[in-house]
């Protein structure tokens, strides 16, 4: 991968497997799902990059850790320059004000039991940011700057809708100032009006404090309008990254085509002109994943070696953008 | 009223006039479905679109004869079939139809296949409960049934427990289920919202070519405008409860008279647009269905609102052939003196 | 970074996000009538003064605490006071439970004997909460060995008799209100370490902890400020049904002479001495068992309310 100056942040050959279980007193292992197996990937300063895939394919896992939620088996993560994964607990809380998350789940991630004040408070009192009343001052500053009304710091969650909800843990993630922002499905529990609103306000706040995104979703059309950059996921491994313009024009893996391929387009004369590709076959289990390249069983291209080899993640591109492509036939239209 | 227009030509399956299902709750009344008109034709794919609290699932469930009384109750409404009002039927008859003739694909297929039975056997039970054959034809028939919807391996599939199945696997046996007795009306309500992207393009083209196949009529009901752009032939748009919009296919997406359908489509990003457009929200969140807002539902929301649509809620009235709104200002959408952006 | 005046008029100027800002101060406007200053414990507390069941418990756990704080100005006698004249009488207007062998007044005592139950109940709960919150909180949060060796002493705790243990502790300790205290209260910590285990269980994985997790905050604020207060209800309604059953594992305990001692007033102990008269004065037999009755009924039903009303499952 080429060395950038700008990179906020690098990951490279991360790995995570979970072990599996049995037994009552002694643990026996029963094999490891690998969740993420070997990916590196990085994001720019002020840049928005994709994280496409399906689900099981390992996205959300890279999401926690990236924020040393979860200990990788193996890799490196670069936060700038700085491997977050060598440095003590105390240091990482530093960073821990810089990196932010929001979720997906407007109702799990906001506790029942405190109110909105209390909870887009949490980041600065457990950083220790500003006395008591400038404090609140903050509070309601942010929860302004994403659309809800100050005035109601001490109302409940369960008081809000699901975008209001959704709001309340943008301002979360966004009182510290944070340089990046892990977006872990952020819109797909919303309602499509909804979903809209949320994508603006964010698109506006990232010009707005210059912030950099990671996106990961399941919804490539939501992902190619937020992202400068799009990685695609399957089966722990990243299979494809391209500018999203590219992506979608001249995907080069069978599995970014045939993923493309299967969303429908709102427009019905398109939708009847379009030749879909339908793969076939389920998403086999990250417990025992195919040998060689892992799309094999699906892919409409695979030949011998597919099944043998695995393929490397290459540059397929001819100027300054990245196109990468982990296939033997990279570009082969199916 | 659309009678008129098409009767000459199909068939009306299925008349739906004026239903309305309603909730009484602690809170309040909560008016789930409030004045459903449609009809679907013979062989159609009839969308229904709506976002969460729409009504969508209930009318579904009140065609089926699904709903818990109480707290639900069925206020007015007609729903015709086979030239019966299903409606007016005793439990005991209304079991002839539901399962049989009518039958449903729902969203999550844990919540209606049964985890203690085998596939097979809850694949023949339906089978037996409608049909007078022997045992052995039902395993016959529900052998050939799992053929259709795709799942190789059958003779040991018939053994296997739901929880053996992946996501798309039980949807699929879902769908043999629903098919089982060769239905004339195909309910699926959110078939694929719970499924992956590659999957729920199989699921919804198995879905599609059984109805070709079968010549039966499906209604289908998604949040999802690109799985209606592509299926369905004609749409109702439901907004807190009522159709707002209800017109063929292309009319929805490309000449639409209401302001919501208008806001749902600037709502979606387009896989295919070259260049970055920002998308145009509908401002506000959907209107509680207990506290509804005085005149047109929508207006809180609407850019277009004027002063009578704070007063009274605008009627359903057939602005050109096939084309239904329920807007005050839908005519003046129709002859372009009002811009759509 | 943070947005400074210029800032946030920048910000204003964008029409869709001040379109967003006056949208949602409608809909906030709208709340505000649906709501006015609800929260999840007002609501809860709605659903409570609805149920009339749980409002009787209410009553009466009330009524009782009154009686046990205030029975020396409420009883017409000293407990202790023999009247010799009037001994083993049948219930009349000068005493109105009757008296006892002794001649003391069993009104008096019966009342006075509500702070012996309603102390043990509060004390004993108070200790089960507080070491099984503890190991609770140690073997839900922490995992590992910790959870295996706790789980496992608590299953042991939980196969013996509750009564069979309180004797064996009570044996061990000797008798004394203080020691009933300990036992009871030792006894009762494995189903509240268990419950709140469970809980923590299933709201460690819910994505506002992750959220704290993430902002770096330290595990005593995530059991504090997050899994305590979710997983509340539950200990709540548990704790309030153990006082009825901590009152009569005492009353127990002292029938059997092994708890609070004479000539201090417990039920329980009250209930022992009337044994030889069953038949000659039933009264003294039927007030303190009265008593216990519908104290342990108060706490049973305030508890059955208390879920009713705090289950999440009933809520949205």
């Amino acid at each position: 991968m080429v060395e950038q100056e700008n990179n906020l942040l690098e990951v490279k050959n991360l790995k995570k497997y979970f072990n599996l279980k049995t037994g009552f007193i002694i643990n026996k292992s029963a094999g490891s799902v690998k969740a993420v197996d070997d990916i590196s990937f990085f994001i720019k300063k002020g840049e928005t990059f994709g994280l496409v895939g399906e689900s099981g394919c390992g996205k959300s896992t890279v999401a926690r850790l990236l924020l040393r939620l979860l200990k990788p088996n193996a890799g490196e993560i670069y936060y700038k320059g700085i491997n977050i994964l060598k440095i003590k607990q105390s240091r990482m809380f530093k960073y821990r004000r810089e990196i932010q998350i929001i979720f997906q789940d407007p109702y799990a991630s906001l506790s029942p039991r405190m109110t909105i004040g209390d909870i887009v408070s949490e980041p600065l009192e457990i950083h220790k940011v500003a006395d008591k009343k400038s404090r609140i001052n903050k509070i309601k500053k942010t929860l302004k700057v994403v659309g809800l009304n100050p005035e109601h710091i001490n109302r409940y969650p369960h008081e809000f809708s699901g975008g209001q909800r959704q709001r309340v843990g943008i301002a979360r993630a966004l009182i510290l100032q944070p340089e990046l922002i892990i977006c872990d499905e952020p819109v797909s529990a919303l309602d499509v009006s909804v979903q809209a609103q949320i994508l603006n306000l964010m698109l506006d706040l990232q010009k707005e404090f210059n912030l950099t995104y990671l996106f990961i979703a399941h919804d490539l059309s939501v992902v190619k309008y937020v992202s400068n950059r799009i990685g695609v996921m399957y089966l722990g491994k990243i299979v494809e990254v391209a500018p999203s313009e590219e992506l979608y024009s001249k995907p080069l893996h069978p599995y970014t085509m045939g993923l493309l391929s299967a969303i429908p387009i709102p427009d019905p004369e398109l939708e009847r002109k379009r030749q879909r590709i339908i793969l076939p076959g389920d998403v086999p289990s990250p417990i025992n994943p195919p040998s060689g390249c892992r799309f094999h069983p699906r892919c409409p291209n695979a030949q011998e070696i597919c099944s043998k080899q695995e393929p490397e993640l290459k540059n397929y591109s001819k100027d300054d953008n990245e196109h990468l492509a982990a296939c033997f036939f990279a570009g082969k239209p199916i | 009223m659309e009678n008129n227009v098409s009767k000459s030509v199909v068939e009306n399956i299925l008349e739906v006039k004026n239903l309305r299902t309603y909730f009484y709750t602690d809170n309040g009344i909560v008016k789930a479905v409030d004045g459903v008109n449609f009809n679907l034709k013979k062989g159609e794919t009839l969308g229904i679109v709506g976002e969460t609290g729409s009504g969508k699932s209930i009318t579904a469930l009140t065609i089926l004869g699904l709903i818990t009384i109480p707290p639900g109750k069925i206020e007015s409404g007609e729903i015709i079939f086979d030239g019966q009002d299903l409606l007016k039927l005793k439990i005991n008859n209304l079991k002839h139809f539901r399962g049989n003739r009518i039958s449903m694909i729902f969203q999550d297929p844990m919540t209606s296949l049964n985890p203690v039975f085998t596939i097979g056997n809850q694949l023949i039970e339906s089978i037996l409960t409608h049909q007078k054959i022997s045992k052995k034809e039902a395993y016959q028939k529900a052998l050939d049934l799992l053929d259709m919807v795709g799942i190789s391996d059958k003779k040991r599939r018939m053994k296997s427990y739901p929880h053996e199945f992946s996501g798309g696997m039980r949807q699929r046996a879902m769908i043999a289920m629903a098919i089982a007795n060769s239905p004339s009306i195909l309910i699926a309500d959110e078939p694929t919202t719970a499924l992956d992207v590659t999957i729920q393009a199989q699921i919804l083209e198995l879905i599609d070519n059984l109805k070709n196949k079968t010549n039966s009529s499906v209604i289908l009901i998604t949040h999802d405008l690109g799985v209606i752009a592509k299926y369905a032939s004609r749409v109702m748009v439901m907004y807190a409860g009522k159709p707002v919009e209800f017109a063929s296919i292309n009319d929805i997406f490309y000449n639409s008279i209401h302001p919501y359908t208008l806001g749902l489509i600037g709502s979606v990003s387009k896989l295919n647009e070259e260049k970055k457009e920002r998308l145009k929200p509908i401002k506000g969140t959907p209107p509680s269905l207990i506290d509804l807002p005085k005149g047109c539902t929508f207006a809180p929301r609407c850019k277009y609102a004027i002063k009578i649509c704070k007063e009274s809620f605008p009627p359903s009235i057939e602005e050109e052939s096939g084309h239904f709104a329920a807007c005050f200002r839908a005519k003046e959408f129709l002859n372009k003196s009002l811009s759509r952006d | 970074m943070y947005p400074s005046k210029e800032d946030k008029s920048k910000i204003q100027n964008d029409s869709d996000i001040s379109e967003i800002i006056d949208e949602s101060i409608i809909l906030e406007k709208e709340l505000d009538k649906k709501y006015s200053k609800s929260s999840l414990y007002k609501d809860a507390w709605k659903r409570l003064v609805r149920n009339k069941l749980a409002m009787i418990g209410l009553a009466i756990v009330i009524i009782m605490a009154i009686i046990a704080v205030f029975a020396p100005l409420i009883a017409p006698y000293d407990p202790n006071a023999r009247i010799k004249e009037v001994s083993q009488k049948g219930p009349s207007m000068q005493h109105w439970f009757g008296t006892d062998i002794l001649g003391r007044d069993i009104f008096s005592r019966v009342l006075y004997g509500t702070r012996i139950s309603m102390l043990v109940g509060v004390v004993a709960v108070a200790i089960s909460l507080a070491i099984g919150l503890f190991l609770g909180a140690l073997s839900g949060f922490f995992g590992g060995i910790s959870d295996a060796v706790i789980m496992r002493i608590a299953d042991i705790f939980f196969a013996f008799p509750y009564i069979l243990g309180a004797i064996a502790i009570m044996t061990v300790l000797g008798p004394g209100v203080l020691n009933v205290f300990i036992a009871i209260g030792i006894l009762g910590w494995s189903s509240v370490a268990r419950l709140f285990r469970s809980s923590i269980l299933s709201i460690k994985e819910k994505e506002y902890i992750e959220a704290a997790r993430a902002l770096g905050a330290s595990n005593s604020r995530i059991i504090i400020k997050h899994i305590l207060p979710n997983s509340f209800a539950p200990i709540v309604v548990y704790s309030t049904m153990n006082v009825g059953t901590a009152i009569i594992v005492e009353a127990a305990l002292s029938f059997l002479g092994l708890g609070v001692q004479p000539p201090t007033p417990s039920w329980g102990k009250m209930l022992s001495e009337s044994l030889n008269y069953i038949n000659t004065a039933p009264w003294l037999m039927f007030f303190p068992g009265l008593a216990i009755l519908i104290t342990v009924l108060g706490f049973v039903l305030l508890g059955d309310g208390l879920r009713d009303a705090l289950d999440p499952k009933l809520k949205r």
